[in-house]
C-alpha cells in the first residue's frame, strides 16, 4: 500500500518522537480534533511514545458521537415507519437513542440498509419507487459533499420518493467553543487533516489569533500525526500561535473548490445541538429552501421527541478535552461497546471506544515489556 | 341421460412435472421427490458402504487402537453468497467441522450432513455445492455416511443451509483444550489473515471494487496430524474463523487464564486484504479465516513445528507470532509496529464499517 506504509515507518516516527523530546520544555496540552486521529493515536500507542510533557486530548470530531439524541430518536422513529427504507453509515447503527437502536428497529422489522454512499441509497430510491427512501446524513465537512451530491441527483432524477435526515457539524465553531469555554485546557490544535482536505484552511487564522493558539492541520498515520505534535510543540515553545499545514499532500489552503461548491448549493449554516455539548450556533449546515422537500424531518411527522440522556455518560466533557474516559464512573464496567451508555463508546472514533479497545492503561494494566 | 355422460377417452389428470431444475416443496416430502434428490444427488456424490446401506441411522466401525476418546462437533452453514472466490457452502461446511475436530488433536472419520433448501434453488447450484462437499471430504480422508434434507418454502432461507456433525478419534497422548496455554509457550500461525472474510464481503459485491482475494477455506486435519506426530504436546489448537485472529486468542488468554503478547509486525496480512481492510475500516485481526491455525505449544519444540509446517501446503507461511505471559491474565496484548503496547480487545457485536 503506497503512501501508507511510508507513513507508518517505525524508524521515521522514531526519529519524530526524539525531535519532540529535543523540542519539548515544559508540559503542553494538545487536542487532536478528529475521531480517526484518537484512533490511530490508541492504535498505535502514540501516547505512550511522548514525552510526558505533552498531553493529548480528544476532541469532538467524531461524527457519530456528536449526533444529537434528538436526531437519533427522530432517526429510529422514521425508521420504523411502514414503507420506509432507511439508510445509514454502518457507525450509526449502534448508536443509543432513548432505549433503543437502529439494529433493534431492524430486529423488529425495519428495512435497514447500510451504504457506503449515499449514491447507493439514491440507486436503491431508484429501484423502490413504492417506498419513501430516507438516508441519514451525518457527518463533518468531509461526508458533507456526497451527501449534497444525492440531493442533488435525487433532484435530476426528479425522485419524490427520497429524503435526508440532515445532521451536518461543522468543525471551526466547535473549536470556538472549546477555545471560548472557560475550562479550556487546550493550547493548540491538530487540525482535522480530512475535513481540510474539502475545506481548506483558510477558516483558521481568526481563531488561532482570537485564542493564541497554534493550529496545524495533520494527517492520520503515524508518522503524520507525530509529524503535527512536532509543529505544534515547536511553535507553543517559541510562544507563536500560526495556522500550518503538516498534511501537504493531501491538504491545500483554499481545499477543495468544487466540493465546497456543492456543499453551498444545497446546504446554509444553522445552529446545531451537538450530543453531550449542546447548541453551538452556526455549527451545522441544513438544507437551503429550495431544497426543503428532501427534508426528512418535514417529510415525516417526528417533531415530538422528547429525549432522554443517561444521566451518568460524562460523553460531553469527554468530546471537549475536559475529562478522559477513563476518569469516567461508569467506563469498562456499567458502559462498554458491547452496552455503551453514550456514543463515544460507540463508534470506533469516539474516545471511550478507542481507549477501551486500545489503551492497556486505561484497562488497569502496565505496559508489557 | 345417456347422452350427457362424457366419454372418457384416456386418463386425464396431467402428468406431473420432474422439477428436475429447481428444488420444489415436494422435493422435502419424504416421498418420490426426495427419493430421486438422494438417488441422483447425494448418493452418488457421498457414495460409501454406511450411506449406502439405506437405513435410518448409518452404523460404523471406530477404529480404537491407541485411541480411547472420541472427538464430536457440529457445524452449521448459512453464507451468502453460496458460491464465493476459492469456495462455496458446500466446501465450507465440510471443512468447518474437519477443522472443528482437527483443532483438538482428532483425526476426523465421519460426517454427516444436513441441508435446509429453499423452494427454488437451482438443482445444478445443489449438484456444484454437493460435489464439492465431496472434494473436500476426499481431501480430508472422510466419508459423509448420513444426510437429511428438508424444504422451505420461497423466501424463508437463503437458498441452501448446510449442517454438517462430525466425529474424530484422539490418541491416547494427545491433551489438547484452550485452557492448557501456559507462560512460556509460543504461539504459531499457520499463514495469512483475512483472506475468507475479505473474498466473501467481495462476492457479495460489497467491496465496490475489484480485489484478487480467494477465501482460505480447506480442511486443517492432515496439517495438525503431522504436526502432532512431530510435537504431541501441543497445547492448544484453534482456528481463527469468526470474529478473526484477535477474538480467538482473547477466549483462549480467558479460557487458560494467561496474558498473550503478539507482535503486530509478525502477522502476515496479503497486501490485498491489508489495502480492502483500509478502505473499509475494517481491521485485518478481526476478519473471518477458515484455513489458518493457531498452534500454541513449549518454546523447546516450536522450531521444529515451524519448521515441518512450512514443508506444507497450508502452513508453508507459519511463524511465530507471540508467547504466552504470566502477567494480565485473560488479556491479549500488541506490540505494535511502533514499539508500543496496546490490548487487542474481542469483537464485539457486528462488524461495522467506518465513516471517514
Amino acid at each position: 500500500m503506497k503512501y501508507q506504509q511510508e507513513f507508518r515507518d517505525a524508524g521515521l516516527a522514531h526519529s519524530i518522537v526524539q525531535e519532540i523530546r529535543r523540542t519539548v520544555t515544559r508540559s503542553w496540552v494538545l487536542m487532536e480534533i478528529c475521531g480517526g486521529q484518537t484512533h490511530a493515536i490508541m492504535r498505535y500507542g502514540l501516547d505512550q511514545l511522548l514525552p510526558e510533557e505533552i498531553e493529548l486530548v480528544h476532541g469532538p470530531g467524531c461524527p457519530v458521537c456528536v449526533t444529537s439524541l434528538e436526531l437519533v430518536d427522530k432517526a429510529l422513529e422514521i425508521a420504523s415507519q411502514p414503507g420506509v427504507i432507511f439508510t445509514s453509515y454502518g457507525d450509526m447503527l449502534r448508536v443509543p437513542g432513548s432505549g433503543r437502536d437502529l439494529f433493534s428497529v431492524r430486529a423488529a422489522g425495519g428495512d435497514i440498509r447500510v451504504v457506503y454512499s449515499p449514491l447507493d441509497a439514491i440507486q436503491i430510491a431508484r429501484e423502490n419507487p413504492d417506498k419513501q427512501i430516507v438516508f441519514f446524513a451525518i457527518g463533518f465537512e468531509t461526508t458533507a459533499p456526497a451527501n449534497a451530491m444525492s440531493v442533488l441527483q435525487a433532484k435530476s432524477l426528479g425522485l419524490s420518493n427520497y429524503s435526508v435526515l440532515v445532521s451536518h457539524v461543522r468543525v471551526p465553531p466547535a473549536m470556538q467553543a472549546i477555545l471560548s469555554s472557560p475550562y479550556n485546557r487546550v493550547q493548540g490544535f491538530l487540525a482535522a487533516g480530512h475535513v481540510c482536505a474539502v475545506m481548506g484552511y483558510w477558516e483558521y487564522p481568526p481563531l488561532s489569533e482570537q485564542f493564541k493558539a497554534p493550529i496545524v492541520v495533520t494527517g492520520f498515520e503515524p508518522v503524520d500525526i507525530l509529524q503535527g505534535i512536532l509543529v505544534t510543540v515547536r511553535q507553543l515553545e517559541q510562544g507563536k500561535f500560526e495556522v500550518d499545514n503538516a498534511y501537504p499532500r493531501i491538504v491545500s489552503y483554499e481545499g477543495n473548490l468544487p466540493a465546497q461548491a456543492v456543499i453551498n448549493r444545497v446546504f446554509t449554516t444553522c445552529d446545531r445541538k451537538w450530543r453531550g455539548i449542546g447548541l453551538i450556533p452556526a455549527s451545522g449546515w441544513c438544507l437551503r429552501s429550495e431544497f426543503s422537500h428532501f427534508d426528512a424531518e418535514s417529510r415525516f411527522a417526528v417533531s415530538q421527541i422528547q429525549p432522554e440522556e443517561s444521566p451518568i455518560c460524562i460523553a460531553g466533557q469527554i468530546l471537549q478535552g475536559m475529562k478522559k474516559p477513563g476518569q469516567c464512573p461508569a467506563f469498562g464496567s456499567l458502559c462498554t461497546p458491547e452496552s455503551p451508555l453514550g456514543a463515544t463508546m460507540v463508534s470506533s472514533e469516539g474516545a471511550c471506544a478507542a481507549y477501551y479497545r486500545y489503551s492497556s492503561q486505561a484497562a488497569g494494566l502496565m505496559t508489557q515489556e | 341421460m345417456a347422452e350427457d355422460t362424457p366419454i372418457i377417452q384416456g386418463a386425464v389428470c396431467p402428468t406431473p412435472l420432474p422439477h428436475r431444475n429447481q428444488v420444489v416443496l415436494g422435493h422435502g416430502s419424504g416421498g418420490r421427490l426426495s427419493q430421486r434428490l438422494i438417488e441422483q444427488i447425494f448418493l452418488p456424490a457421498f457414495r460409501n458402504t454406511a450411506l449406502l446401506a439405506g437405513d435410518d441411522s448409518a452404523v460404523i466401525q471406530i477404529p480404537h487402537d491407541g485411541c480411547n476418546r472420541l472427538a464430536f462437533s457440529t457445524d452449521s452453514h448459512v453464507v451468502w453468497p453460496l458460491f464465493f472466490p476459492g469456495g462455496d457452502i458446500g466446501r465450507l461446511a465440510v471443512c468447518g467441522t474437519v477443522n472443528d475436530l482437527s483443532m483438538v488433536g482428532a483425526s476426523p472419520l465421519y460426517l454427516t450432513a444436513g441441508f435446509i433448501l429453499e423452494e427454488g434453488l437451482l438443482i445444478s447450484d445443489l449438484e456444484r455445492i454437493v460435489h464439492s462437499m465431496q472434494v473436500a471430504a476426499e481431501e480430508a480422508g472422510i466419508l459423509i455416511i448420513a444426510g437429511d434434507t428438508k424444504v422451505v418454502q420461497r423466501g424463508k432461507a437463503d437458498g441452501v443451509y448446510i449442517n454438517t456433525a462430525g466425529v474424530g478419534v484422539i490418541d491416547e497422548a494427545i491433551n489438547i483444550s484452550g485452557r492448557f496455554a501456559s507462560p512460556g509457550d509460543v504461539v504459531i500461525l499457520s499463514g495469512s489473515i483475512g483472506d475468507h472474510g475479505i473474498a466473501v464481503l467481495q462476492a457479495r459485491g460489497d467491496l465496490g471494487f475489484e480485489a484478487q482475494i480467494e477465501s482460505d477455506v480447506a480442511p486443517l486435519n492432515h496439517l495438525t496430524r503431522q504436526m502432532l506426530e512431530v510435537c504431541p504436546q501441543i497445547h492448544v489448537l484453534r482456528d481463527p474463523t469468526r470474529g478473526g485472529l484477535a477474538t480467538t486468542l482473547n477466549e483462549i488468554a480467558r479460557q487458560s487464564q494467561v496474558g498473550i503478547l503478539i507482535d503486530e509486525s509478525a502477522v502476515l496480512v496479503k497486501p490485498a486484504v491489508a489495502s480492502a481492510c483500509e478502505m473499509l475500516g475494517f481491521d485485518p485481526f478481526y476478519v473471518a479465516n477458515e484455513g489458518k491455525l493457531i498452534a500454541i505449544l513449549p518454546e523447546s519444540t516450536a522450531d521444529e513445528v515451524i519448521e515441518l509446517m512450512r514443508r506444507t501446503p497450508l502452513g508453508k507461511e507459519a511463524v511465530a507470532i507471540g508467547r504466552i505471559v504470566p502477567l494480565h491474565p485473560g488479556k491479549v496484548l500488541l506490540k505494535t509496529s511502533l514499539g508500543s503496547t496496546r490490548i487487542l480487545d474481542s469483537l464485539s457485536g457486528e462488524m461495522l464499517p467506518r465513516i471517514c
